[in-house]
């Protein structure tokens, strides 16, 4: 789950982890206020989204004073936000996070994360800050330091020295970036992320080692524990379909093709979506029922998937394995009816009685395709829309 | 022959009270695998269909000389049943559990790597030898007895392959589901390393998906050290970068685990790549 650059700052506070001074607004008559309060020359007025690359869509400007603030924070609130991330459609900015100026003499990069192939969480640094890490390991990945955390030790001062030493910093910032780095992994540990990111950390010329961006994401199979995480979601940034979707434990992604998927299974859910593909059409979307594919499971699912209205035909296929095909079909057909399904339906399943599930769906009236194995029912799919 | 599981496979299971345990368990015992425990913590005493259940894994291990464990137990106490299961000194651990914390699974694959033990998921469908020995929630009967080794991250999509295999009337020495976590016990390289000795195996069937690199790091293993024909396909050639696809490791992230870039460095090592799932079956049937 990801969280706003103001709520991840608020979770590193929490660990003595350093941030620049800010202050959350939600209309720009606040806007001023809040510049006056942080005080000196110069605040900055950050678009709070969820997409990174906001800088370089606007989303992120210096503001001289408290009037400039407040125009600024006027011009930023209630647009949309089109980044790199954000695709073409962009994001409806509805808070500005303004945050105290500082004279920046070095901009460094640190994340922790989950590193897949040892198995570890791994502390990342670089001095390249301010650049997209990816960019930085493509062209210059000497540029990168890597440390591994045991998980027994945890992070200990001696692994936050070497990282601040490799990332040659002296005096003041060096002594301040050891519990920095110490400090931000506590964050990670305690709060169960599976990343956060600052980009950049900032040295400033009054001595100080702050994070002047953080972007962070919380584990979601952690969210049973971390109780007040879980309040930072932000429904608006997510997509309306996918939210309804989630409220049934189904795992739905929205593509831009027009045949709706329905299938038990994430690997047999993608491979779905590959075969149409190969078949010629485009799938509207990645729709993983889970193990078991019971009627009501079924019916949410359809709503989910007829709500698209580019979705121009449905194919279903179900391992069932343990499950009886026979009670899937009538579970198939119920929902169907229910909900008038109009389109067709291409329905491949497997498992036993498929027989009897065949002849359920043949008998139903219904626009229904019976296909058998994978190939046939892409290429049944395809066809139905031509 | 076969790998990981067989007859001399003496089973517990881990939450073997509860729902999903039991009808799991009902399950494994009708295909024939010897279930010789259960572990519930105060349900000691008691027993599931006439199977005794113990209040920890050492006291199973000890009466029952289970030597392999199957994990039905939530996510948030996953862990320490695998912890407790490593302890006991259980050879074997599948755990079917899904959604354990990612942090959770950072300490258990340190705490495994210590004494040795194997793990196998977790979120995964688990293993099985056909005719001997099944642990986890496959369905059986789409099995049959042969020689093509199944490595896989997902579950369903495992049982399409092994019922595309069937159909041609070819059998599976066994079949391992690694699970879709991004931190997982056994990876496609400790299984490769058991068909590969393993003389009941003919042909290595490797079904990976995005995310990670795993597949890749396989693919140089297998150029490497595996003689045997491989046969794979990855699944997500269409996933969008920056999604979860279900299973919390199927990300494309970083420019890291897209679909294309696995199956051209494992076209290079030599495997024979499927760009459709449907191809799969008749693709291990020419190269067996």
């Amino acid at each position: 789950m990801k969280i706003h650059e103001y709520q991840g700052k608020e979770l590193l506070a929490k660990y003595n982890v350093p941030v620049p001074r800010g202050i959350l607004v939600n209309d720009k008559s606040e806007a001023a206020g809040a510049a006056r309060k942080i005080g000196g020359n110069v605040v900055v007025v950050k678009a709070q989204i969820h997409a990174g690359g906001r800088g370089k869509g606007g989303g992120v400007k210096l503001a001289r004073g408290a009037e400039d603030a407040e125009r600024i924070a006027g011009e930023i609130l209630g647009m949309t936000l089109v980044t790199p991330q954000t695709g073409a459609e962009g994001r409806r900015v509805k808070k500005v996070l303004i945050e105290e100026g500082m004279v920046i003499v070095k901009e460094l990069y640190m994340s922790v994360l989950i590193d897949r192939q040892t198995s570890q969480i791994m502390i990342m640094a670089s001095e390249a800050g301010g650049m997209e890490i990816e960019e930085v390991a493509a062209k210059s990945p000497e540029k990168i330091i890597k440390e591994y955390v045991d998980p027994v030790i945890g992070v200990k001062p001696f692994m936050a020295r070497k990282i601040a030493f490799a990332l040659n910093l002296e005096g003041e910032v060096f002594k301040q970036a050891v519990p920095f780095i110490t400090n931000l992994y506590e964050c990670f540990r305690r709060e169960d992320c599976s990343m956060v990111e600052i980009n950049p950390l900032v040295a400033t010329n009054d001595g100080r080692l702050l994070a002047l961006d953080a972007k962070i994401a919380i584990d979601d199979n952690a969210l049973y524990r971390q109780k007040k995480s879980f309040e930072y979601r932000d429904l608006d940034e997510e997509d309306p379909m996918e939210v309804e979707a989630s409220k049934f434990k189904l795992n739905y992604i929205k593509m831009d093709g027009n045949i709706g998927c329905m299938v038990n299974g994430a690997g047999l859910a993608m491979a779905t979506m590959d075969i149409i593909k190969h078949s010629g059409g485009e799938p509207a979307n990645f729709l993983d029922v889970g193990g078991g594919a019971n009627e009501e499971m079924i019916e949410n699912a359809f709503r989910i998937l007829l709500s698209d209205p580019h979705v121009k035909a449905v194919l279903i296929n179900i391992f069932g394995g343990i499950l009886r095909c026979d009670i899937l079909a009538s579970g198939v057909v119920a929902a169907a009816r229910k909900l008038h399904v109009s389109v067709p339906v291409v329905v491949r399943m497997e498992g036993t009685n498929m027989e009897e599930g065949h002849n359920i769906l043949n008998e139903s009236g219904l626009n229904f395709i019976v296909a058998n194995g994978m190939k046939d029912a892409a290429r049944k799919v395809v066809k139905a829309i031509q | 022959m076969s790998i990981l599981v067989d007859e001399n496979t003496r089973l517990l299971v881990q939450g073997i009270t509860g729902r999903e345990g039991m009808f799991h368990t009902e399950q494994a015992v009708k295909y024939g695998t010897k279930v010789v425990a259960g572990v519930t913590p105060g349900k000691g005493g008691q027993s599931v269909m006439n199977i005794p259940v113990f209040n920890t894994v050492k006291d199973a291990a000890k009466k029952t000389k289970a030597n392999a464990t199957m994990i039905f137990v939530p996510p948030a106490f996953a862990p320490d049943a695998i912890l407790e299961a490593a302890d006991a000194g259980i050879e074997l651990i599948v755990c079917i559990t899904e959604g354990i914390p990612i942090c959770d699974m950072v300490e258990v694959y340190r705490y495994l790597k210590n004494p040795g033990t194997k793990m196998i998921g977790p979120n995964c469908p688990g293993v099985i030898s056909p005719g001997k020995c099944k642990i986890g929630i496959m369905p059986g009967h789409i099995h049959k007895k042969g020689s093509v080794g199944i490595i896989s991250r997902s579950g369903t999509l495992t049982y399409e392959t092994v019922s595309q295999l069937t159909a041609l009337g070819i059998g599976q020495s066994t079949c391992v589901g690694i699970g879709g976590d991004p931190i997982i016990g056994m990876r496609f390289i400790d299984v490769l390393e058991l068909f590969q000795k393993d003389r009941g195996t003919k042909a290595i069937c490797m079904i990976g998906e995005i995310g990670g690199s795993a597949e890749e790091e396989a693919a140089h293993y297998i150029k490497k050290h595996v003689t045997k024909p491989v046969i794979g396909f990855i699944a997500g050639q269409t996933a969008p970068p920056g999604r979860r696809m279900g299973h919390a490791g199927a990300i494309i992230s970083g420019g890291q685990g897209a679909a294309g870039d696995k199956m051209a460095v494992m076209k290079k090592c030599g495997i024979k790549v499927c760009k459709s799932p449907a191809d799969l079956g008749q693709t291990v049937a020419k190269n067996l």
